[in-house]
């Protein structure tokens, strides 16, 4: 049984780091197994929580990097303001109990529909402190919303899936709440008219903020703003569209937005694999052709088709040849699948040699001895 | 005047050898070696810092690139990488015993792709040639650098540039998808494409604002976007800076966040409109520029909103433009305000600190007493929405000590920022001009943890160094500091 560590200081916890031997799967609240089993004992985030600072008329705010998202968001809604990524919460994919951290959804670059609009995760991240794989505290970033001094540390770390640093406080940029949100919702189109409808509706200046398409339910698009605008904006997409679309008030919008970000629809699947791909948006009707030709699978499309969520039943790879053979640029990473399956395929895009290389040099400038969840994103990083 | 780090003796001496060498990969007149020709590249955009190249390199494809970057790795010889030369910064300032690569023949769009709103542009297209090749679609790329007529996107990745739209849209690193690049061994990585997410590592990230320290950009794919329908400005006077601060404060509190929100202080009014001949008010303090874009409905809205809470501060005079030619004219004092002030002193230095907006006063105030303290006049803009102030230093360069003065006043104002929890630089790039700044923010370990980064991308140190970091260390050194129980082995020693 692998022990629990759950460091109370930055000071026990770089001491932890730096007195390893051997490596340490570390987590927050450990609500999303995402990545490769890391074999080594528990390094628990759960005692650095708790918001630091928060200043509205600066747009930041930052918190240590294990506090709650439902705490944090009920903060900042308070004041009239969100994360405009849009953090998703997969406990419910997951069947895990808490909606998950601040640090966890940075270490894992995850963000919701308005991505489309607002940017990712990435986006939003300004400062980071943390400790390296050395155990040597260091910080990066700054508590202002424009920052180009010195590498974009923030970002390097956002998305690095806890293998290059430990974060223990993370600053972030906030946005003002829309006031209010309306979706236009199109029924009966297949998969190619409706990522078409999806690129030329975000060819116009209405400024949708999310774009998605249900096979089978829906294709949708998300305005955001003072209740004029959207109703303006909604009225010239229906003349510029020339189709009859229903419209989705403001507590309609946001559960349907809710339900996509958290991947509702596939909360039924208990055993399929469930693959997070990452295409260009107009190409994804394309790609999914082809997967959809070789393997049982249910799928639905957010970021205009840039996003394409899939459920895949019974392969022993999880459909992992299939789908790489068919995305061509991007990538696709296996969000959830059996222990058997994760172990013979690799959850994250293998990389071209070239890339690999200088992924495990830059693993080698924050954790030369890889006691930082080694393995959890490829084999050696 | 800042140290640089001394030339190699050695590669100097094989000037011309090195020269015929890069001449068997790009051929003709893609090699400058005549003195009087190198002049041409002998600074950027902070002219304060000259030093001609040892050789000049413009090749016309990757394999050039990543040719004469192998060529460079293999003999030990120093690399400087460089866009259109309009950094303020001074990261592309050439060295005696470098190789400067230019991109400027990389000057082709590749590929305009509307389906998923992107392009696909060589690093040596200005930024604005994007914009105006998509135009014609109602489409434009949203970064808008005030240079950028001239400026290049592959120098905008590498400064990670912004612009007075920035605070709605976002800096270059918002807004591009992917890049080709060269590292200094050769090899050729791509990053990113059409897709929104990056794979692994958000190298992409890393590379956007690296000042040509990790690799040399050949390709960019940036977002391009629908125009706004419509654009419409408000233009209010202040009869202190504390109201005008106050009155951008509760815009953003207030949940708006315009497409532009500018603000000059009293003498950077009276350069603009004596220069511009633009009417703005003469008798403020401060002036507040605050620009609204979307459907005309929503603009309409929030104009009105705006231009309640500017009255609630106290405003002196409030103009709303009415036509696309009024709006312009607000601007066109603002934008001009660097000729402005080129007209009013024979030098400026421009300063770039970002600050929390809330220590706006207290920080003009501060900068009103160093004023006194170092002998030179200052004149302030701010991109007030997000916290970006450019102080312009006035000096004259053939009197005695100015430039010394100048250099002085100017490193003052930036220690200012950081201590009030600002940043050395908000969009400008640290370069030469703000290097031995960096440890006012940044502990030696922070400095050291980039530096292993740097070290992940060039382990030889050759791809412009002098630039960003105050102190060059060897990869190996860097490795070498291993930690037990939080304690540095020898903390007595001096690391830096």
């Amino acid at each position: 049984m692998a022990d629990f560590f759950s460091p109370k200081s930055e000071t026990e916890l770089a001491d932890a780091i730096a007195s390893a031997t051997s490596p340490f799967s570390v987590q927050g609240l450990g609500t999303k197994p995402i990545g490769h089993g890391v074999d080594g004992d528990v390094l628990s985030l759960k005692n650095f929580s708790g918001i630091v600072v928060y200043e509205p008329e600066e747009l930041i705010l930052e918190a240590k990097a294990a506090t709650s998202l439902t705490s944090l968001e009920r903060l900042v809604a308070s004041r009239g303001q969100m994360l405009a990524f849009e953090p998703p919460d997969y406990s419910r994919l997951f069947g895990t109990k808490s909606s998950g951290t601040l640090g966890g959804v940075m270490a894992c670059g995850l963000s919701g529909p308005r991505r489309l609009k607002a940017g990712a995760a990435r986006d939003h991240i300004l400062g980071v402190s943390g400790i390296t794989g050395q155990g040597l505290a260091f910080k990066a970033g700054a508590r202002v919303v424009k920052n180009v001094t010195g590498y974009d540390m923030p970002k390097l770390l956002c998305s690095s899936h806890g293998t290059l640093a430990v974060m223990t406080s993370i600053i972030v940029k906030v946005l003002p709440r829309p006031e209010t949100e309306e979706t236009l919702v199109f029924a009966d189109l297949d998969d190619h008219d409706a990522i078409a409808l999806l690129a030329d509706a975000l060819q116009t200046s209405a400024e949708i903020s999310s774009a998605a398409h249900v096979p089978g339910e829906g294709t949708y698009l998300r305005l955001e703003g003072i209740a004029p605008s959207v109703a303006y904006r909604r009225d010239r997409l229906l003349i510029h569209m020339k189709k009859d679309g229903n419209v989705l008030d403001d507590k309609q919008s946001r559960k349907l937005w809710k339900a996509l970000r958290d991947v509702k629809p596939f909360w039924s699947l208990k055993s399929h694999a469930i693959w997070r791909m990452s295409v260009a948006p107009g190409f994804a009707a394309d790609v999914m052709q082809k997967i959809s030709a070789q393997l049982s699978t249910r799928h639905y499309y957010d970021w205009a088709g840039g996003l394409i969520w899939l459920a895949v039943a019974d392969a022993e790879d999880g459909g992992a040849a299939v789908i790489r053979a068919a995305v061509p640029s991007g990538h696709a990473t296996l969000l959830r699948a059996s222990e058997s399956i994760k172990s013979k395929v690799s959850v994250f895009q293998p990389q071209p040699p070239g890339l690999a290389a200088l992924t495990g040099r830059v693993k080698q400038a924050f954790d030369p001895r890889g006691i930082l969840n080694p393995g959890r994103m490829y084999k050696g990083v | 005047m800042i140290a640089m780090p001394l030339p190699d003796e050695a590669v100097l001496a094989r000037r011309a050898a090195i020269a015929a060498d890069l001449r068997k990969i790009v051929a003709g007149e893609g090699v400058i070696e005549s003195g009087a020709l190198l002049v041409a590249y002998e600074s950027d955009g902070l002219s304060a810092y000259r030093q001609p190249p040892m050789v000049v390199v413009l090749p016309e494809t990757t394999a050039q690139v990543a040719e004469v970057l192998r060529y460079a790795y293999d003999n030990g010889i120093k690399v400087v990488p460089r866009g259109a030369g309009t950094s303020l910064s001074g990261g592309a300032l050439p060295l005696a015993d470098g190789i400067l690569l230019g991109l400027g023949k990389f000057n082709r769009l590749l590929d305009i792709d509307y389906l998923n709103r992107c392009a696909v542009v060589q690093p040596g297209v200005t930024n604005l040639a994007i914009s105006k090749a998509v135009e014609n679609r109602g489409f434009y790329y949203a970064p808008d650098p005030s240079s950028q007529i001239a400026c290049s996107i592959g120098g905008n990745v590498a400064e990670n540039s912004g612009g007075v739209h920035c605070l709605k849209y976002g800096l270059t690193a918002n807004n591009i998808l992917g890049i080709e690049m060269v590292l200094i061994t050769g090899e050729v990585i791509r990053l990113g494409g059409k897709h929104l997410d990056c794979d692994g590592y958000d190298l992409l990230g890393v590379m956007t604002g690296s000042e040509g320290l990790l690799g040399v950009i050949t390709e960019v794919t940036v977002r391009i976007l629908p125009k706004p329908e419509t654009a419409r400005a408000l233009l209010v006077g202040f009869a202190s800076n504390e109201d005008a601060g106050q009155c951008v404060a509760d815009i953003i509190a207030g949940g708006i966040i315009p497409a532009g929100m500018e603000m000059m202080d009293k003498p950077a009014i009276h350069a603009a409109d004596d220069f511009a001949r633009c009417g703005y008010p003469r008798d403020v303090e401060a002036l507040l520029i605050v620009e609204l874009d979307g459907p005309a409905v929503e603009v309409d809205h929030l104009i009105a909103r705006v231009e309640a809470m500017a009255r609630a501060n106290k405003s002196q005079t409030l103009q709303i433009s009415t036509s696309e030619a009024e709006r312009l004219s607000f601007w066109a004092g603002r934008k001009a305000a660097f000729p402005a002030v080129g007209r009013i002193s024979p030098d400026y230095m421009c300063m770039d600190g970002t600050i929390p907006r809330k220590a706006l006063p207290q920080v003009l105030r501060s900068m009103a007493e160093l004023s006194v303290k170092h002998g030179l006049r200052v004149v302030n803009v701010f991109h007030a929405g997000d916290g970006n102030l450019h102080p312009l230093i006035l000096f004259d360069a053939n009197i005695d000590d100015e430039l010394a003065r100048a250099e002085a006043f100017g490193a003052d104002i930036l220690r200012l920022c950081v201590k009030v929890g600002g940043v050395l630089t908000g969009e400008h790039g640290v370069g030469v001009e703000k290097r031995d700044l960096m440890p006012e923010m940044f502990s030696a370990d922070d400095l050291a943890q980039q530096q292993r980064v740097k070290c992940a991308f060039d382990a030889k140190g050759l791809l412009n160094p002098g630039k960003v970091f105050p102190t060059l260390h060897r990869c190996a050194e860097l490795g070498r500091m291993h930690v037990r129980g939080g304690q540095l082995p020898h903390a007595d020693l001096p690391r830096f």
